[in-house]
């Protein structure tokens, strides 16, 4: 049963999926690219960035990633634009436009 | 060597689950299946089995929990009845088209209201398209025999899926009956061991259980879990032909009970069939061809084969212990009229409400049954297509 899921795709007939959908691999949802829900985008605005790093923890979906204490560019994979982070950042840092 | 013994329908299946030993038992207490769990707690006390059990605040925790422990690897079952059954009513889908062969020992209790706590059917059939297999029993050494099957169909590689196996509630699960219970290496040979191929505490094997599925994958999905409750079919019967090795009792989808020259016949589920066959044992000594068809397997439903069986008579009284509310019969009614029709077996087929929250259902009542099918045979009086029996009116 434990299958390859990435030989499964929309055009699999029904005999080739796994019981109840099953996934046999790990992290799966990194390659759900769930950020094309987005109708809203936040914009990072480096030079005004004062690395306080509230911001990150706040991300339901955890799409600011920290490198060595620093704040790096969106992961817009998987941001859904809700503006969470742009609400918290004390420093005006983080813009939101509309789009995606 | 199987030895006799008497118990009650509760204490039966309590014992079969001592003689399985199975890994996990989440359970919410509910009348008139509390006595399972308590029973089981006993055996756990007594350091005779060592199933972990785990009290929940509610069935929709033990049916959830139930989940849980199956998809880690673990043989799970719990117990419920009635408004415990509704209250898992969510979980009962996702068990089903999560795959996991988890067993439920269900006591059949009518559901609200009027509030009553005796038994119809009302519980496991509003269930019944949960995707679930159902097998009902008419009595304690059924039941007992059912819970030992149970295993070896839900965790067949074919099928994976959950099973309930049912009994009526206080009729057969408080009243102490002989019974004949086999040897704890017998059940436990029949039954195995658990192996699970796929399951979450499988160190260096990532899975993930039950993940959201858009448009693209989820009407597959329900195709390939119809598929598996049609494979459930073969494997109810296989594995009661293995199971009357070793016990001696014969089980299919349907016992046929003086059927093969009748010209009417009582297709009937539950402790009531014990009832069918009384009255029709006293009407064949008056000369009458009548039979009991007393179905067991209900889901999957043997709709061919019931045609089969009844293809020979000239008329059946269809009897549900269940309203379904949708003002053209109960589920019964309904299900094997649809499978007489699509195989064209145009017999009359009339549907009977009966023994709704407990209400007795008489070896008169069967007489009366059986002289209605005779006589709109044979002198072609009109008789209502679905009506109530044992009703004041
Ligand atoms: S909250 Fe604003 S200032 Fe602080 S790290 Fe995030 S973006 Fe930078
Ligand atoms: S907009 Fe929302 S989802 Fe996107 S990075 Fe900010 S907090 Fe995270």
């Amino acid at each position: 049963m434990r299958t390859d899921v990435n030989k499964i795709s929309e055009t699999t007939p029904h005999q080739e999926l796994t019981e109840g959908l099953m996934m046999f691999a790990a992290a799966t949802s990194k390659g759900f690219k769930t950020g094309e829900w987005r109708t809203n985008t936040p914009v990072f605005l480096e030079e005004k960035c004062k690395q306080c790093l509230l911001c990150a923890p706040v991300c339901p979906d955890c799409s600011i990633p920290v490198k060595n204490g620093k704040h790096e560019e969106f992961d817009y994979d998987h941001c859904k634009g809700c503006g969470i982070c742009a609400k918290v950042c004390p420093f005006g840092a983080i813009e939101m436009k509309e789009g995606r | 060597m199987a030895k006799k013994d008497r118990m009650s329908g509760n204490e039966a299946v309590a014992y079969a689950i001592k003689q399985i030993n199975p890994d996990v038992m989440p359970v919410f207490p509910i009348t008139p299946s509390t006595e399972i769990p308590q029973m089981v707690s006993n055996y756990i006390a007594n350091g005779e089995v060592d199933t972990e059990f785990i009290p929940v605040e509610s069935e929709h925790s033990s049916m959830s929990a139930a989940i849980g422990a199956e998809a880690a690897g673990a043989r799970t079952l719990t117990a419920t009845s009635s408004a415990g059954l509704a209250l898992m009513w969510e979980e009962l889908l996702l068990a089903a088209s999560n795959r996991m062969p988890l067993a439920l020992a269900l006591v059949n209790r009518t559901l609200s209201g009027p509030i009553n706590i005796n038994c119809d059917h009302t519980d496991s059939m509003g269930a019944r398209d949960t995707g679930w297999i159902q097998i009902y029993a008419e009595n304690n050494q059924e039941v007992y025999d059912n819970f030992i099957q149970a295993y070896p169909i839900a965790e067949h590689k074919d099928v994976h899926l959950p099973i309930m196996i049912c009994q009526d509630g206080f009729i057969t699960s408080h009243a102490v009956e002989n019974i004949e219970l086999m040897d704890d290496d017998v059940v436990k040979n029949f039954v195995g061991e658990y192996k699970p191929e796929e399951f979450l505490l499988n160190p260096g094997k990532p899975m993930s259980v039950g993940p959201y599925a858009i448009s693209a994958y989820a009407m597959e999905a329900r195709k390939n879990q119809e598929i598996a409750l049609e494979n459930a079919a073969d494997v109810i019967l296989n594995v009661g032909k293995e199971y009357e090795k070793i016990s001696g009792r014969k089980y299919g989808f349907f016992e046929e009970y003086k059927t093969k020259d009748a010209d009417y016949i009582m297709l009937i589920m539950g402790s009531a069939a014990g009832t069918a066959k009384e009255a029709v044992d006293e009407l064949r000594a008056q000369g009458k061809k009548v039979g009991v068809l007393k179905l067991r397997v209900f889901r999957p439903f043997p709709a061919k084969e019931i045609a089969a069986a009844l293809s020979r008579c000239k008329a059946v009284a269809i009897m549900d212990r269940c309203e379904s509310y949708n003002g053209n019969g109960g589920p019964l009614g309904s299900e094997v009229t649809a499978a007489l029709y699509r195989n064209k077996v145009m017999i009359d087929a009339v549907n009977y409400i009966y023994g709704l929250a407990g209400r007795d259902f008489t070896v008169e009542n069967v007489f009366d049954i059986f002289a209605e099918l005779d006589d709109a045979v044979t002198s072609g009086t009109e008789v209502e297509q679905y009506q109530y029996i044992g009703l004041r009116k």
